[in-house]
């Protein structure tokens, strides 16, 4: 507990919490470059995650071929296959249309990533103001916000996300907001816990008797204090919400087909697969499991360097 | 314990209310949703005769009323495509879809416990990092991609497993047929494992991994230490003083747990053209036979909050805080 004083400090006035911002931040760095260091596996799962992201952003410039240009003469060629003058044109093969698979990888990782982190900003934001708003006012209000989550919790994710898109048609669009709505109750579930707790606190009495809006109360005097668990529930949603744009991709129900993605890169290697044409399923499935796995490394250790007390809860 | 179950029945009411007004106005989200039964030749005359059969023309209220009156007496719609009622289609598959998430949730949940238990006690030597690899990666993988690589591998190169097929328990067990359904037990076996362990490897890591940690915490606790103190023996303190109280976590997520096996089902059924209720549902997608998406989405839903209204009241009289509070 005493380790999450950098984010978390209670029991102090709000121009005292303005003025820390530039105490402790040198030294949060520092933790956090020791912890890491420390141990280990968060150092892989980062670099992977870099390259993915450097991958997401310079895609275009890196893709050795146009992702959607078909090229029916060279229709799956397995990887790793040397043409006539021993060069490797596809180093991870086609597919059924002659589009190069790794080129393909490449700027999935773009609908990938930032459909993740699209859906959990807008889920993020949509519950932590939600959260925020049943903590710290209470009565009526949270009895309506918190029924709502019950009444989402209660509703098996993915189906609600198949009964919309159905209906609604699939499109980036659709499926950001889908998946986006879909995540906010955990959000604002940890929100108003950890409202609850520091609105008892004596900064927010402080706060409040020299006559602070009841905005500025909840976004800058509480909102700071609560960060630490939403950033830890958020690296392990993006996790999440990749896993799940995949399986609806895989349903048909993700992207257009046009617009190469991991999910549906799998999708389509399912009719290939007892030809055993094996790269069309491995290598998008290994992109997403590695992607999703430094994710969860990450959040671990985020959770475990930011507030321990979340072990065991996510 | 009658205000818990009185106050947790009202919730439950609330909500299936909101899971089927939910699904009630997803209907209306694209538009006029008479245009799903017409097709694109029709007449505006036609439209709009249409329309007013299907009762599309009457105030939306009107209409939620009638949909769950027709709810009630089990008339979940009828198919675009083959026009017999989805009830009908979703009953037809519901074994299936049953035996084998029963048997994917039977394998999450049996091997996550000795696997959490062992990780736990044997702690930070190698047997607890490879199980806790183990588990990290199985949270970390696409559940269909699984599947697939389990049909590669398993199913293709090695043979050792059929890749898809479906030999059926239920349905002869449901006729009064009990020899068929005894003999047809090894093969039905040996279909449900590959998609069995697909659906449950997600569950299973995740369960360990709580398993695990709730037995960490526990284990630290004074009164483990009293009763390793008073002379127990090490496998007494663990299962009899440990354990139970580690398992109250566990058992408030195996609600939830159905859920996840639930949306398991569309995918996997779908990689191994198992012939349940998940594949129908993809099937449907494909057709864009709205109505059945409708009926299977509402038909899991209240299946799954029967359940876990059911987990709640187990919860309930294991944790005497809740049933007395």
């Amino acid at each position: 507990m005493a380790e999450k004083t950098s984010l978390a400090v209670p029991a102090a006035p709000p121009e005292v919490i303005r003025l820390q911002e530039d105490v402790p931040e040198a030294s949060f760095w520092r933790r956090a470059r020791h912890s890491l260091l420390r141990t280990r596996w968060p150092i892989l799962a980062l670099l992977i995650l870099s390259l993915v992201v450097f991958l997401a952003i310079f895609g275009p410039q890196i893709a050795p071929k146009d992702p959607n240009r078909i090229t029916l003469a060279a229709r799956l060629k397995p990887p790793f296959e040397r043409n006539a003058q021993g060069e490797m044109v596809y180093i991870l093969g086609t597919d059924s249309l002659g589009r190069d698979v790794l080129s393909r990888l490449i700027y999935g990782a773009r609908i990938s990533l930032s459909v993740g982190i699209v859906a959990v900003g807008i889920g993020g934001t949509l519950g932590t103001l939600l959260g925020l708003t049943a903590g710290y006012f209470g009565g009526r209000v949270d009895d309506v916000i918190m029924r709502l989550a019950d009444i989402q919790l209660a509703f098996p994710f993915i189906l609600l996300a198949i009964m919309v898109l159905v209906v609604l048609g699939a499109g980036v669009l659709n499926l950001v907001l889908v998946l986006g709505i879909g995540q906010w109750v955990t959000y604002a579930r940890i929100a108003r816990g950890e409202t609850m707790a520091q609105r008892e606190k004596e900064y927010i009495e402080a706060a409040r008797s020299i006559g602070a809006s009841h905005a500025r109360i909840m976004f800058r005097g509480i909102l700071p204090n609560i960060l630490a668990p939403l950033i830890v529930i958020a690296s392990f949603n993006v996790a999440s919400v990749i896993l799940a744009e995949a399986s609806l991709s895989f349903l048909g129900l993700g992207v257009p087909p046009t617009v190469p993605t991991w999910g549906g890169m799998l999708a389509e290697s399912r009719d290939q697969l007892l030809a055993n044409r094996w790269w069309l399923a491995v290598f998008p499935g290994l992109a997403i499991m590695l992607t999703v796995l430094s994710l969860n490394i990450l959040g671990d250790w985020l959770r475990d360097f930011l507030d321990p007390r979340l072990r065991g809860t996510v | 314990m009658g205000r818990y179950l009185a106050r947790r029945l009202l919730q439950s009411i609330l909500v299936i209310f909101g899971v089927t007004l939910f699904s009630f106005l997803s209907l209306h989200l694209a538009g006029d949703p008479t245009l799903l039964y017409v097709n694109e030749r029709a007449t505006d005359a036609q439209i709009a005769e249409t329309r007013h059969r299907l009762g599309f023309d009457r105030p939306l209220y009107e209409q939620y009323l009638a949909f769950m009156g027709r709810l009630v007496r089990g008339d979940f719609g009828k198919s675009l495509v083959t026009k017999t009622p989805a009830m009908e289609l979703i009953t037809t598959r519901l074994p299936a879809t049953i035996e084998l998430t029963v048997f994917a949730m039977l394998l999450a949940i049996t091997l996550s416990i000795p696997i959490g238990l062992l990780a736990a006690t044997k702690r930070g030597t190698p047997y607890d990092g490879g199980i806790m690899l183990f588990a990290i990666f199985g949270q970390s993988m696409p559940s269909f991609w699984l599947g697939l690589m389990l049909m590669l591998y398993v199913g293709l190169h090695w043979k050792i497993l059929p890749i898809s097929g479906h030999v059926p328990l239920l349905d002869p067990l449901l006729a009064g047929d009990f020899k068929t359904a005894i003999g047809n037990i090894p093969r039905a076996l040996q279909h449900l494992i590959m998609p069995g362990v697909t659906i449950a490897m997600f569950s299973l890591s995740r369960n360990a991994r709580l398993i695990r940690s709730s037995m960490l915490e526990v284990l630290a606790l004074d009164y483990v230490r009293t009763a390793r103190a008073k002379g127990l023996r090490e496998r007494t303190v663990i299962i009899r003083h440990a354990f139970r109280n580690a398992l109250i976590p566990f058992v408030t997520i195996l609600g939830l747990e159905f859920g996840f096996l639930l949306s398991g089902v569309v995918v996997v059924e779908t990689v191994f053209s198992w012939p349940g209720v998940g594949r129908l549902v993809f099937n449907s997608i494909n057709q864009r036979d709205i109505p059945v998406v409708q009926a299977t989405v509402v038909f899991f839903s209240l299946l799954f909050v029967g359940l876990n209204l059911l987990v709640d009241l187990i919860y309930a009289r294991l944790d005497p805080r809740i049933r007395l509070g």
